[in-house]
C-alpha cells in the first residue's frame, strides 16, 4: 500500500489531504485505485494508456522510466511532478 | 583546481581533446561546411507582424522565376493533431510545434516562418522571397505577462484551454503548476523579517555563434538523410517524422559539429523544410539562418515576472517562502516555469512554502530551453531576497545559507528528498576561497554571492567499444559533442581497460549507426551516456577474460582484470596486456565488441555558488566585473579542464543575462536588435578569467560518481551581480538586465530620494 503525495492542485479531489493511500502492484495499478478513490485524479496524470509526457513519476526517490509499467513497492512514497525533461519515446 | 584523481587513473586528468586538431586547423565539419552535387539552397519568408491572420498567400510569381525549384507552404504538409510526445528535452505538443515551423492561418510572432523556397543560389532564393504576397490582417499584439493574462486580453491561441478556466473559456494562460507544503500564513506571522519584492526579467537568446543550419536530402526510394548542427539526432529524427509524415526509420540525421547550443538546438525549425524541399525538387536542399533569423524566429527563454516574499527569524532560519511567478512561453505552450518553481527554494530547506507558476502564451517566438531553464530567472528573484534577509539578520551572506541549506535528507519543492548532494560545500568553497577572504575596497564597489540549483536528467544512452587487433579501440556514441564530452566518454574507456586515452578513438555516430541516445542537454552526457560506455567498456572486460580463459584453459571467472592486464593463478600462466589479447582474438572466438544501453532512472544534481566582485560607474551605470568565482559540485571530474569550461562559460552567460541581454520589442511587436551589435553578449573584454572551485560530492549510485556540469553554473551569476551592485551602490535592482541607463536612473532616483530627505531634515 504506497503512500502517494498529492500535488497541490489536485487536493481539491482528496479533500485537501495532501497524502493519501493507494494500492497497486505498479503504477498503472496504483493510478487506477487513486481514480476508484478519487474520481477525476486519472485524468490528470494519465493519456491514452500511459503517463503524460508532462508528469514525471518519482517512487522512493528515484524517478521512474517505465510510465505506467514502474513497479511500486508495499511502503513506497510516490510523487508525480512537473517533467522537465523528456526522451523521445 | 579540482580534487585528485582519486584513485582512478585517467578520469581527473587532462588529456588534450581528440577532436581538438580538427577543431584548430579547421578541419572539422559543421552544417554549413556541407555541399553536395547539385544542391540547391532553401530560405525561408518570415512574417513582419507580431499578430496577424494571413488571408491568403500566393506564390505563383516565386515558383515562375528562373532559378526557383520549390515554394512550399503549410499546405504541403500534414495537419497535425494536438498531440503531446516527448521529444528533445520536454514534452512536445506536435500540432504547435508543424505551426510553429510554417504558419497556417495565423503569424504569432515577427520572424514566424510562413513560406520556403528552393533555388539554384541563395539570392534567388531571397529574390523569390520577396515574390510571394501574403495578406495579412493585422490584430494587436500581446507581448507581456501582464498583458496577456489580465482579463479581456486579446487571445493568441484561440483554441487553447486550460484545465482550470474549463472547455469553454479562450485565455492565453496555458498552465498553472502549484507546490505547497505547511502553513505559510501562520509561518509568515512567526517571522521577525519579511521581504517580499517584484522581479522582472528579460527574454533573451542563448547565443549560440553557429546559426541554425540542415541539409535535406530525399531519396526517391522515400529514405532522407539530413546533415545538420543538433543537440539531439534522435530528436531531428522523431520531430522530423512526425511533421512530415514519414518512418522514423526513413530518416537517418547524420550530426555535424556543433558551434553551441545550449538548449537552443534540441528541436527542429530548418530540418524538416530542407527534407520536404528537397522531397519536392529531387535534389539536396541546404538552409542556414542568419543571425535576425536566429534572434527572431528560434527559442529564446522566457522573460518572466516573479513575485517572491520570504520570511525568517532573527537569528537567521527561513520559514516561509510564498512566490507568484509568469513565464513567458512565447506563442505556443512550453516555457519552464515548472523548472523554474521547482528550482526557485531548491537550495534551502523551507518547511513553508506556497509557489504558483503560470505558463503564459505571447506574441514571441515560441520558447525552447536555456542552460537551466527557468532557473536563472528564479534564482534572480529568490537570492537576491535571500541576501536582504541575511543582512536584516546581520549574518554573513554565506553563513546564511548554510544555515539553512539543503542537505540529504531535506524535501525538495516537488517532495521527494535529496539524496547525498553538495550545496553546502559550494558555499563553503565560496566562503573559503581567496577570493572571498580577500578585501574589496574602493568607491562604488561591492561584492555578491547567490547560488542555484539543477536536476540534471537521465533519460536513455547507447554505447559501443569496438576492440581492434593492436589492443587500441574505438568508441561509437550517440550523444552529440557538447564542450568535450567525447573526450570524457574516451577517458571512461580508457580508465575501464586500462589502456591510454589516446589509443581510444570516440566517434559521434549517426542515428543508423547506433543505439537511440537521448539528447545532448539536461547536463546528461558525462553522466548517463558515460553509464552506458562504463557498461560497454565492462562488458569488453567481460569477454577479454573469457578469450584469455580460453588460452590458459581456465574458467572465466579465474581471470582477473587490473590496469590493463589480464592474469590467472597457475604454473606457466604470464599475464597479458590488453594489446597481447588483442592480437589473438581471431583464434579465440573472432572480435569483441562491448555495448550497453542505459534508461537512467536516477541521477545526481547539482549545486553552484558564485562570488562577483564589480565596480559601478557612477555617472553612466556601467558595471565592470573585477573578480568572479564560481564553486560547483561535479561529484567526480572526468576532464577537469572541460569542467571548468562549462563553469566559466555559464557564469559568463549568466553576467551577460544579468547586465545586458534583451529581447527589444517595439509597439507593434517588432524586434529591433536582430544583430549581435544590439543584442550585447559580453565578450572577452567584459568578464574577467573566472576562477573556478570544482567541489566533489560523488552522485550516490553512478560508479564513476559523477554529476552533471553543464548547467547550473548559469544560475547564481545573476543574482550574484545584483547583489554586488547592491553592496556598490545601496540599490536594489529588480529588473533584468542591469543595463547602464537602467542601472543609472535607479541611482539618479535613490540619490534625489536622499538629497531630499537631507534637504527636508535640514529645514
Amino acid at each position: 500500500m504506497a503512500t502517494v503525495v498529492v500535488p497541490a492542485l489536485l487536493r481539491k479531489l482528496t479533500g485537501g489531504r495532501d497524502r493519501v493511500i493507494a494500492r497497486g502492484r505498479n503504477i498503472g495499478e496504483l493510478v487506477k485505485d487513486l481514480e476508484r478513490q478519487f474520481p477525476g485524479f486519472a485524468g490528470h496524470l494519465v493519456e491514452n494508456g500511459d503517463i503524460k509526457p508532462s508528469v514525471a513519476v518519482s517512487i522512493d526517490g528515484e524517478m521512474g522510466t517505465g510510465g505506467v509499467l514502474d513497479r511500486v513497492g508495499e511502503a513506497s512514497e510516490v510523487f508525480f511532478i512537473p517533467a522537465i525533461g523528456g526522451g523521445w519515446r | 583546481m579540482a580534487a585528485s584523481t582519486n584513485g582512478f587513473k585517467v578520469i581527473g586528468t587532462r588529456p588534450v581533446r581528440h577532436d581538438g586538431v580538427d577543431k584548430v586547423t579547421g578541419r572539422a565539419k559543421y552544417g554549413a561546411d556541407y555541399a553536395f552535387p547539385g544542391m540547391l539552397h532553401g530560405k525561408v519568408l518570415r512574417s513582419p507582424h507580431a499578430h496577424a491572420i494571413i488571408k491568403s498567400i500566393k506564390t505563383d510569381k516565386a515558383s515562375a522565376l528562373p532559378g526557383v525549384k520549390a515554394v512550399i507552404t503549410a499546405e504541403d504538409w500534414p495537419v497535425l493533431s494536438d498531440k503531446v510526445e516527448q521529444g528533445g528535452e520536454g514534452p512536445v505538443n506536435l500540432a504547435h510545434l508543424s505551426l510553429n515551423l510554417l504558419a497556417r492561418d495565423k503569424v504569432l510572432y515577427d520572424g514566424h516562418a510562413v513560406a520556403a523556397v528552393a533555388a539554384t543560389s541563395p539570392h534567388i532564393a531571397d529574390e523569390a522571397l520577396r515574390l510571394i504576397e501574403v495578406d495579412y490582417e493585422i490584430l494587436p499584439p500581446v507581448m507581456t505577462v501582464e498583458a496577456a493574462m489580465k482579463p479581456g486580453a486579446t487571445i493568441v491561441l484561440p483554441n487553447l484551454r486550460n484545465k482550470e478556466e474549463g472547455p469553454d473559456k479562450q485565455t492565453n494562460i496555458a498552465a498553472h503548476i502549484q507546490f505547497k507544503r505547511g502553513d505559510i500564513e501562520a509561518a509568515f506571522k512567526s517571522a521577525d523579517y519579511v521581504v517580499e519584492r517584484e522581479f522582472k526579467t528579460a527574454m533573451v537568446h542563448q547565443g549560440y555563434i553557429e546559426p541554425h543550419n540542415a541539409v535535406g536530402i530525399y531519396n526517391a526510394d522515400g529514405h532522407g538523410t539530413i546533415y545538420c548542427s543538433t543537440q539531439g539526432t534522435f530528436a531531428v529524427r522523431g520531430l522530423t517524422s512526425a511533421l512530415l509524415g514519414m518512418p522514423e526509420g526513413n530518416i537517418k540525421v547524420v550530426p555535424a559539429e556543433i558551434g553551441g547550443g545550449f538548449g537552443g538546438k534540441l528541436t527542429v525549425y530548418l530540418e524538416p523544410l530542407a527534407l520536404l524541399l528537397s522531397k519536392k525538387t529531387g535534389r539536396p536542399v541546404k538552409m542556414v539562418m542568419t543571425r535576425g533569423e536566429v534572434l527572431r524566429a528560434t527559442g529564446p527563454t522566457s522573460g518572466s515576472t516573479i513575485r517572491c516574499k520570504l520570511g525568517a527569524t532573527k537569528d537567521g532560519k527561513l520559514v516561509a517562502a510564498h512566490i507568484w511567478m509568469g513565464y513567458e512561453a512565447g506563442a505556443f505552450p512550453g516555457s519552464p516555469v515548472g523548472a523554474g518553481a521547482m528550482t526557485i527554494v531548491a537550495p534551502y530547506d523551507i518547511p513553508n512554502l506556497l509557489i504558483d507558476a503560470y505558463d503564459v502564451i505571447v506574441n514571441r517566438p515560441k520558447t525552447a530551453a536555456y542552460r537551466a531553464p527557468g532557473a536563472s530567472n528564479a534564482a534572480m528573484a529568490s537570492e537576491t531576497i535571500v541576501d536582504e534577509l541575511a543582512e536584516k539578520c546581520g549574518i554573513d551572506p554565506c553563513e546564511f545559507r548554510i544555515m539553512n541549506g539543503a542537505k540529504e535528507g531535506t524535501a525538495q519543492t516537488a517532495g521527494p528528498p535529496y539524496k547525498r548532494i553538495g550545496f553546502l560545500e559550494t558555499v563553503e568553497a565560496i566562503k573559503n576561497s581567496p577570493h572571498y577572504k580577500s578585501k574589496l575596497e574602493g568607491p562604488y564597489r561591492g561584492r555578491g554571492v547567490a547560488s542555484g540549483f539543477w536536476f540534471n536528467v537521465g533519460l536513455q544512452s547507447s554505447a559501443v567499444v569496438n576492440v581492434h587487433t593492436d589492443g587500441t579501440a574505438s568508441l561509437v556514441i550517440g550523444s552529440v559533442d557538447v564542450g568535450g564530452t567525447r573526450a570524457a566518454q574516451a577517458m571512461i574507456v580508457a580508465e575501464v581497460l586500462g589502456i591510454d586515452v589516446n589509443d581510444v578513438r570516440p566517434l559521434v555516430a549517426d542515428t543508423d549507426s547506433i543505439g537511440h541516445t537521448d539528447v545532448t542537454g539536461g547536463s546528461r552526457t558525462a553522466v548517463t551516456t558515460g553509464l552506458a560506455v562504463f557498461q560497454a567498456s565492462q562488458d569488453v572486460v567481460r569477454q577479454l577474460k573469457e578469450r584469455a580463459a580460453k588460452v590458459w584453459e581456465k574458467k572465466p571467472e579465474e581471470v582477473t582484470f587490473e590496469n590493463g592486464v589480464l592474469g590467472a593463478k597457475g604454473e606457466g600462466i604470464k599475464p597479458m596486456t590488453v594489446k597481447e589479447i588483442a592480437g589473438r582474438l581471431a583464434r579465440t572466438g573472432g572480435p569483441v565488441t562491448g555495448r550497453a544501453t542505459v534508461n537512467a532512472r536516477s541521477v545526481g544534481p547539482s549545486f553552484a555558488s558564485t562570488c562577483v566582485d564589480l565596480e559601478v560607474d557612477p555617472d553612466t551605470g556601467k558595471v565592470q566585473i573585477l573578480r568572479a568565482t564560481i564553486a560547483q559540485d561535479a561529484g567526480k571530474a572526468i576532464h577537469p579542464s572541460y569542467v571548468e569550461g562549462q563553469m566559466q562559460g555559464g557564469t559568463a552567460q549568466g553576467i551577460g543575462w544579468a547586465l545586458n541581454e534583451e529581447y527589444f520589442y517595439d509597439d507593434k511587436g517588432t524586434l529591433r536588435n536582430t544583430g549581435l551589435l544590439d543584442y550585447r553578449m559580453p565578450t572577452c573584454l567584459d568578464v574577467p578569467l573566472i576562477e573556478t572551485v570544482i567541489v566533489e560530492v560523488p552522485a550516490p549510485g553512478h560508479p564513476i560518481g559523477s554529476r552533471g556540469v553543464g548547467e547550473v553554473s548559469i544560475v547564481p551569476p545573476l543574482a550574484a551581480v545584483a547583489n554586488a551592485i547592491y553592496h556598490a551602490t545601496g540599490v536594489r535592482m529588480t529588473e533584468l538586465p542591469m543595463s547602464p541607463p537602467r542601472l543609472l536612473k535607479a541611482m539618479l532616483k535613490k540619490r534625489g530620494a536622499a538629497e531630499s530627505q537631507a534637504a527636508a531634515a535640514g529645514r
